[in-house]
């Protein structure tokens, strides 16, 4: 069941990426989608708004880059309790740091090894 | 003439174009990019989802698997990019191929691969970041700034 | 004074034509799938070729298109008093590496998708007024390099607009000589920049339309010729949306009998389903030219061809900074 959620509500935030693109005459491009979707993501999820999205369809909710954005929000929210100002800065990071590490390494191998064709 | 009414003249000129140009455009197919977009994004959440119930099952907290798992798809998102099927991909797929964290490595590894020619500091190092930068500068301001407003209403 | 050349405001017809020698054209893998396939010279089987990065491809490819056009006359590099070239790319380098192997004295022309047509008119000037004898001609482009330039990472997943036009894989080059066989350069309008406030870089056609019924209609005008004087009237690279709306321009300006007309990028790209709106890029209209279309009027399928190739003169910083692109379309006309 958690499967069918998943690609239901994680096909459902890509259609609205679409519908900005094709509404928009292409000017909105893959650049715009990513920092709106990890932008947006993140208010939504200060607010309080994506956190039940994320329970109800896990990976549907966490893997498009909405997602991202709420990591770093949590982490923000958690850290101000605990660390106080201290946690302003580090709290979004911490949170996100796998995922960030992850894609300038990876992305660094992948530009070693392969060329475009 | 003076030339205001030239200028005004040309406006309309140019006006009257650009109807006709939004006439002749063609549109894309919303509905057909919309069910790609639907269907591509979806089964790739879905293989998130897979990979995030395994490292569940494994006995990791809910958090380090969500980390794992993006790390997983941030890892096949480059080695498609890589072999160079994630292009292929996103010609069909649109928006579905972009918004997963897979569309976020594929920015990242597309340009830094096509930028290695120009060398590994300031081809590779300095590209790599020319769509991760502002995706993660927008995200650590958003994180900052939704900080800052907790840390205020805490002091409230 | 004026020259007795010179008719109207921006068209000169030539006393004693130069004549097209020879024309060499060379596709891409893709380009090599169309209707045309026979009429190029050579087909290249990558798009690389053995060479480290997709530039020095586009500059190989340039150089031999050039080898190929001198080839069918036995000339050699020595024999080419001026070089006249460009491409897309910045500081048109693949023209001036080409120029290096060359070694002839070289001039670097920029006008986008125009260029092809900017080096003859250009060239049959120099030839046609008595400072050179013979010079070749070229232009060429490689999709990869131009994506990159002014789109995305050639591995980065995106969906083109509909309207968008492919960047052709493609070069031209002819030889012009003041004497010798081969259809003439009778007479020439040179274009100026019509910018119609379109800043939509997908839609290339769109911007360029406006400029190439503007070089069209003055041709007309100043050679005091009828719009059906030519068999054909080919633009390059205006695509399906340009096409369209060029077809209405002409309308609005009272340009009739309406001429017979066609575009190197529609023609390019007919029957292949990978392009959306045609194609584009120094290299669409210049191997059109120098392959298909010259071949025709070799074989005297085709009387008088009106050659107009247009241009999209923005840069990458002018579409980010969102300026508007300049149009720009230069004409050349060709008869048996």
């Amino acid at each position: 069941m958690s499967l069918l959620w998943a690609f239901i509500v994680g096909g459902l935030l890509c259609v609205i990426g679409q519908l900005f693109i094709d509404l928009t005459k292409y000017t909105v491009t893959p650049g715009h989608i990513l920092v709106g979707y990890i932008t947006i993501g993140a208010f939504l999820s200060a607010l309080g708004l994506y956190q039940p999205l994320v329970d109800f369809a896990g990976a549907g909710a966490t893997i498009p880059l909405s997602g991202f954005g709420h990591n770093l929000a949590q982490g923000t929210l958690e850290a101000v309790q605990t660390k106080g100002v201290l946690g302003i800065f580090s709290g979004g990071v911490e949170a996100a740091a796998a995922g960030i590490t992850a894609a300038i390494v990876f992305g660094y191998l992948a530009a070693i090894l392969f060329n475009p064709k | 003439m003076t030339p205001d009414s030239n200028e005004e003249r040309k406006k309309i000129e140019e006006q009257e174009y650009q109807q006709l140009v939004e006439q002749v455009r063609p549109r894309p197919n919303i509905l057909l990019n919309c069910i790609w977009a639907f269907i591509i994004g979806g089964l790739i959440c879905t293989l998130g989802q897979l990979i995030l119930d395994y490292f569940r099952a494994q006995g990791m907290s809910m958090e380090d698997a969500g980390a794992m798992t993006a790390v997983s798809m941030i890892f096949l998102g480059a080695l498609l990019t890589g072999l160079g099927w994630y292009d292929e991909l996103g010609k069909k797929a649109g928006a579905g191929s972009i918004i997963p964290i897979t569309g976020f490595a594929n920015a990242i590894v597309a340009s830094a691969m096509e930028y290695k020619r120009e060398g590994y500091i300031f081809g590779v190092g300095a590209r790599i970041f020319s769509i991760a930068g502002p995706t993660l500068l927008f995200g650590f301001v958003a994180a900052v700034i939704i900080g800052l407003v907790k840390y205020l209403t805490m002091l409230w | 004074m004026l020259s007795g050349k010179k008719r109207g405001l921006q068209s000169i017809e030539f006393l004693q034509a130069p004549i097209i020698s020879s024309s060499a054209s060379v596709a891409g893998p893709l380009e090599s799938k169309s209707s045309w396939a026979e009429d190029f010279d050579w087909i290249m089987e990558d798009y690389l070729l053995g060479e480290s990065s997709w530039e020095r491809t586009e500059t190989k490819v340039l150089q031999q298109v050039i080898q190929i056009a001198l080839d069918k006359q036995q000339l050699s590099f020595e024999d080419i008093e001026v070089f006249l070239a460009g491409d897309l790319l910045d500081q048109i380098i693949s023209s001036n590496y080409t120029a290096r192997e060359l070694k002839t004295p070289f001039l670097g022309l920029y006008g986008a998708c125009s260029t092809m047509a900017e080096a003859i008119l250009i060239g049959a000037m120099l030839v046609e007024g008595g400072f050179f004898t013979r010079l070749v001609a070229a232009a060429g482009s490689h999709h990869y390099t131009a994506e990159r330039q002014f789109r995305f990472p050639t591995e980065q997943g995106v969906q083109p607009a509909p309207y968008s036009q492919w960047t052709a894989t493609a070069a031209g080059a002819l030889v012009l000589e003041a004497q010798g066989n081969g259809p003439r350069v009778s007479s020439i309008t040179i274009g100026r920049i019509v910018d119609m406030n379109q800043k939509d870089a997908n839609n290339l056609g769109a911007a360029m339309a406006p400029a190439a019924a503007d070089t069209i209609h003055r041709h007309f005008l100043d050679l005091n010729r009828d719009s059906d004087y030519y068999d054909l009237v080919v633009t390059g690279d205006l695509g399906l949306v340009g096409q369209d709306l060029l077809e209405e321009l002409f309308v609005q300006q009272g340009v009739v009998p309406k001429p017979n007309i066609s575009d190197c990028g529609v023609l390019l790209y007919d029957g292949i389903p990978e392009v959306n709106a045609g194609g584009s890029g120094c290299g669409c209209s210049a191997c059109m030219l120098c392959g298909p279309l010259l071949k025709k009027m070799y074989r005297g399928d085709l009387q008088r061809l009106l050659f107009v190739a247009t241009g999209a003169l923005m840069s990458p910083t002018s579409t980010n900074q969102g300026e508007s692109i300049p149009g720009i379309a230069h004409a050349v006309a060709i008869e048996i």
